[in-house]
């Protein structure tokens, strides 16, 4: 007779970074069955949106998430502009570009760490942390901000690159260079790593194709997507970029958790690339096309519309809509789609035969962010979640009107 | 695999450190004491030429236009109509800097100041800090 047992990973646990219930069904130790319960964090973020204005809702959108923060900011100023038609300058676009490869730097850089500690090999997690310090060293400088960097504005940036920092980035690309192979080598050549990475939280080609998996996730299982590639924005237009797929260094895609690490240190190597190509190509000229934040907030009064921003963050595609309403000065609504959103459905998909110690490093193999995701949750009974159509919303919303006024209907 | 990482981790050893040190040897009994005797405490790194602390206000040079209120994106800069100025509520400072920018008679810098936290939120008000200590602006060239 076999029995099974459902055993809640999370929402705090010590595996992970960020509260979310992965409740699993276990067979012994092996996984049978899986359901990830989100919204134990969410903020509400986007209705504090709607009673500020844009120049406001900036730093709002930078506190969406504390890695993937010029992202989001990135993401959502690009909407703004897309909306109503602000140009910026070459050199303000050079210098997003170079903060958007600093912070996937930074980014990569973590998850390969705190992956290394989730498997338990911690000297590995404290070199990676270390080489981190230099990356973080440089977004100091260059923005005077070690997490949100307040860097970027409508039509440009707030913060010009200096000599010294061209300098500073420069020798840590160097640095990376020299120090960054002894680590991957470290991790990569380690039968216990390996043996605890590959074949783990398999995600199938086929699968990430149909649960729309974004970013190294997809990459990992073979995908050649990259938002850089497909749709450039910002200084990417100048500088090809060629989607990391791990079949190119391994001769086949897995899927697994060591895909994911291979794709996350080779697009490290792939980022200094770009970082030294944009530091070549930074043009002279003005950085912001208006300085002046009320200016701006003149210019964005009259705008009225949807605007979308879509870019490639370091967990995959970001994508923020905006509509804002003529004469009106606070931000109409505004609505996030995280990366991990999109990865987190294939969260029960890795999990199938997997064994319960692997699933702390499961849940971090996507590099989730829990708070960037949770915008909009469906809670259900004990069954699960059920979808509704939008019609079927609209008659419950209807309904409720109809039951708090006591029947009575305009 | 050891011998691999040893060599990494013995240079760290002597590398600068990154981060603060604690800011006591030991743990002391008391760290509220310990906090306020400044010359038993481990030294702070300096902070970057960009660093944005707390805000310094010249209550005599503000001439109300309240541009500040409308980009701070905390609302930490609260404006009183009866005397038209603001004040700062330091605790809901973001340190985004954009008053200072946005300032049309610069009265509003930021200082160098990180160790402010306190447990009374009145200590973080800022009504008037005077011009004295109004360093100039983290270096930001004109576009």
């Amino acid at each position: 007779m076999s029995t099974t047992y459902t055993i809640p990973i999370g929402p705090v646990h010590v595996g992970l970074k960020e509260p979310v219930t992965a409740w699993l069904e276990l067979d012994g130790e092996k996984i049978v069955g899986a359901r990830v319960r989100p919204g134990a964090i969410h903020r509400g973020i986007e209705f504090m949106a709607r009673e500020r204005n844009p120049i406001q809702v900036i730093y709002l959108s930078e506190r969406i998430c504390g890695i993937c923060s010029f992202s989001h900011v990135l993401a959502f100023i690009r909407a703004v502009e897309d909306l109503a038609g602000i140009k910026v300058p070459p050199r303000g676009q050079y210098i997003r570009t170079l903060v958007l490869e600093l912070e996937r730097l930074h980014s990569h850089l973590l998850w390969a760490g705190v992956a290394c500690y989730t498997i338990g090999f911690d000297s590995a997690f404290h070199l990676g942390l270390l080489l981190r310090e230099r990356v973080m060293d440089v977004l100091e400088l260059l923005s005077g901000n070690r997490v949100n960097y307040g860097v970027a504005t409508f039509g440009g940036v707030r913060w010009d690159v200096t000599p010294d920092l061209d300098r500073a980035a420069r020798d840590m690309i160097r640095y990376y260079r020299r120090e960054f192979t002894p680590f991957r080598e470290i991790v990569m050549e380690d039968p216990i790593a390996q043996a605890r990475m590959r074949d783990v939280g398999v995600l199938t080609r086929e699968e990430a194709v149909r649960h729309s998996a974004v970013g190294p996730v997809a990459r990992a299982s073979g995908l050649r997507i990259d938002l850089r590639k497909s749709s450039p924005y910002e200084a990417y237009a100048d500088i090809p970029v060629e989607p990391v797929v791990p079949q190119d260094y391994l001769g086949h895609a897995h899927g697994d958790v060591l895909d994911r690490f291979v794709v996350r240190v080779m697009e490290v190597y792939q980022t200094l690339d770009i970082l030294e190509k944009v530091l070549d190509g930074m043009p002279e000229g003005p950085f912001v096309a208006e300085p002046n934040a009320n200016k701006v907030l003149g210019q964005l009064k009259p705008a009225e519309g949807v605007g979308w921003g879509i870019i490639e963050a370091p967990r995959g595609d970001d994508t923020h809509i905006v509509s804002l309403k003529a004469g009106e000065d606070n931000v109409f609504w505004w609505k996030v789609r995280a990366p991990t959103y999109a990865n987190a459905v294939s969260w029960p998909l890795m999990f199938r035969d997997n064994e319960l110690a692997d699933a702390p490093l499961i849940i971090n193999s996507i590099d989730p962010c829990i708070s960037c995701m949770e915008r909009v949750m469906v809670t259900g009974g004990r069954e699960g979640a059920q979808v509704l159509t939008k019609a079927a919303l609209i008659d419950l919303c209807r309904a409720k009107t109809a039951r708090i006024s006591g029947g009575v209907t305009r | 695999m050891i011998s691999r990482v040893m060599p990494q981790l013995l240079r760290s050893l002597f590398s600068r450190a990154f981060v603060n040190p604690f800011p006591a040897a030991n743990m002391p009994s008391s760290m509220t004491e310990a906090m306020s005797n400044p010359e038993l405490l481990n030294p702070y790194l300096p902070v970057g030429a960009r660093f944005r602390g707390r805000l310094n206000y010249d209550r005599a040079k503000c001439i109300g236009c309240r541009l500040c209120v409308r980009v701070c994106p905390a609302h930490a800069t609260d404006y009183q109509a009866e005397e038209k100025k603001i004040i700062i509520h330091n605790d809901r400072c973001c340190f985004c800097a954009q008053c200072t920018e946005v300032c049309p008679v610069k009265c509003l810098t930021m200082s160098k100041e990180f160790m402010i936290s306190s447990y009374d939120r009145k200590a973080n008000v800022v009504k008037d800090s005077g011009s004295v200590g109004a360093a100039p602006p983290a270096a930001k060239p004109a576009a």
